[in-house]
């Protein structure tokens, strides 16, 4: 029993990285209708930022949130590439992203190396219910939570915020109302940016990170996105812990080699029942 | 507040076809002018180069001497309320005005995301605002409704709501009065008469021709992309060649609107 507590809060906290990088995907998306497939990059450079940061002896929480910022100022460097010239159609946009992610794979090598990094996070184990667990995990939990919130708050109540989403729903409407669409679309990607580093700096201290860490979490925050649509950041939140809670069962009890192909034949069943109970996915008007 | 519209020797062709070509017009500060026209004779398509979503391939639009032209559409500070339905989906009624309210919001990410005071004073004006914008129109009622699930008069109601949230210098009307039942167009009628009293200068397209004549201080008559007439609503009924255009020489052109250059910017 307390094992399987352990695995649900372990798998929780590597949930909530999938569903910070989901949700910067569903942020950049709705405005844009480009799929970046440069965010899984964000949380690689701001943690590998963070790493180098914390070595140079600034105290914790400084070096996270220069992580943070320098996943944000990605962010919006990516976004002035992919839709800063007017006309881009979303197709190529999204091109651009995935040739931007390689390029800073590049970029990455050639100032942190190819060898894995990690830094401290919170430490001490903590015991929750009988399962005893490194404590960081709760850390992650803690903070993703209130982000998550954050961003309900923020795109709902505040103008820019409905800003944004009057452009996720009439791009064409939005541009009447007064709405400067081209710069909605960096703020975006800004808040996207900023998102994946956050799960960058969350997750580092518990699984290590090197330039090409970006995949496995690109191809899971990409799982959990889809499921809600590529539109609905809270379905993308309960995505990306359902695939992390997924793949640590699956680890714990079963094989570890296996568990991002189980946890994403997992996703596939999800998404197939669900298309099958609502018909297709209408085509959405640019 | 209020602006006075020039619009000088406009062009815009649809593959080598003119769907407006040579058109000018000059709207006085405060005048409720009406563009009238048989279908395809290039309303719509003068009001989507006046408002911005279709570039001139020739000629300037100006508000009060000052060329926009160039402007992108969000900056032209002219409110616009379209015949086809408009609104933002998973939006209440009364969010969908208050993010009419972002032109004239100058509140930043940081104030929002430190929860500045400032980002307080702002929310509650822009409350206050579009609830009144909200009452204004009469759907003071719906507001806490998804917007989609108005019904489509309704939603060209709340368009105009969105529209002056954001206080425009610049109204543009296309067909706010289709589809509306008597007594909604009655009310409509009154809150544009309204608004002209107030000094707002305001473009109206309508294809009802009585609405029209009750409303418009002047009429100006399209057809074929062209100016064909201008002048008070009663120069404007006696002119034969308007009369020619609207019924023709010899057969009746539908009076119905259809797709086709008219739905470019519908």
């Amino acid at each position: 029993m307390s094992d399987l507590i352990g695995y649900l809060i372990t798998g929780l906290g590597i949930g909530a990285g999938f569903a910070l990088v989901a949700s910067g995907l569903v942020a950049i998306y709705r405005v844009t209708r480009v799929v970046n497939f440069a965010q899984g990059g964000f949380a690689v450079l701001a943690a590998l930022l963070t790493s180098t940061l914390l070595a140079a002896g600034l105290p914790h929480g400084v070096a996270e949130l220069g992580g943070v910022a320098l996943g944000a100022l990605a962010g919006l460097i990516v976004g002035v590439v992919a839709i800063g010239r007017p006309g881009t159609s979303p197709g190529t946009s999204l091109i651009v992203t995935l040739g931007l992610g390689v390029l800073a794979y590049a970029v990455e090598v050639l100032i942190w190396g190819d060898q894995p990094r990690s830094f401290p996070g919170l430490t001490g184990v903590a015991e929750v219910a009988g399962a005893r667990l490194p404590a960081h995990y709760l850390l992650i939990l803690a903070v993703t939570a209130p982000v998550f919130a954050l961003m309900a708050w923020f795109f709902a109540r505040t103008d820019l915020g409905r800003a944004l989403t009057a452009c996720a729903s009439n791009r064409y409407a939005a541009q009447v109302v007064g709405i400067d669409v081209r710069r909605m679309g960096l703020l975006a990607f800004t808040i996207g940016g900023a998102l994946g580093g956050l799960a960058g700096v969350l997750t580092t201290p518990v699984q290590q990170v090197t330039f090409d860490s970006d995949v496995t979490l690109i191809v899971n925050g990409f799982a959990a996105a889809v499921l809600g649509g590529l539109t609905r950041p809270m379905i993308a939140l309960a995505g990306g812990l359902l695939l992390g809670v997924t793949q640590t069962l699956v680890a714990g009890y079963g094989g570890g080699a296996y568990q991002m192909e189980v946890a994403l034949v997992l996703m596939l069943t999800v998404m197939i029942v669900q298309a099958a109970r609502t018909g297709p996915v209408p085509e959405t008007a640019r | 507040m209020t602006v006075e519209l020039t619009v000088d020797k406009v062009s815009r062709a649809f593959g080598g076809v003119y769907a407006v070509r040579d058109v000018s017009l000059t709207v006085p500060a405060g005048e409720l002018r009406a563009v009238i026209g048989p279908n395809g004779a290039g309303k719509s398509t003068l009001f989507a180069l006046i408002g911005g979503q279709l570039a001139a391939d020739t000629g300037t639009v100006a508000l009060d001497g000052i060329r926009v032209e160039r402007r992108p559409a969000h900056r032209r500070g002219i409110g616009v309320v379209f015949q086809t339905a408009r609104v933002f989906h998973g939006m209440t009624a009364f969010e969908n005005v208050m993010v009419g309210a972002h032109a004239v919001t100058r509140a930043g990410f940081l104030a929002a995301a430190l929860r500045l005071p400032r980002h307080h004073r702002d929310e509650r004006r822009i409350r206050e605002k579009a609830l009144t914008c909200l009452d204004r129109v009469g759907l003071a009622d719906w507001a806490d409704r998804p917007a989609e699930e108005l019904p489509l008069g309704q939603q060209r109601s709340l368009q105009l709501a969105r529209a002056l949230c954001g206080e425009p210098r610049l109204l543009l009307l296309d067909e706010p009065a289709s589809g509306l039942r008597a007594a909604e167009r009655e009310h409509l009628a009154t809150l544009i008469t309204r608004l002209r009293t107030e000094g707002l200068t305001i473009l109206l397209v309508e294809h009802d021709v009585a609405f029209v004549m009750r409303l418009a201080d002047r009429i100006t008559v399209l057809d074929l992309g062209r100016v064909i007439a201008d002048g008070t609503p009663a120069e404007v009924r006696a002119n034969p060649e308007v009369r020619t255009a609207y019924l023709g020489p010899e057969t009746v052109r539908p009076s119905e609107p259809h797709p086709g250059v008219e739905g470019v910017a519908g």
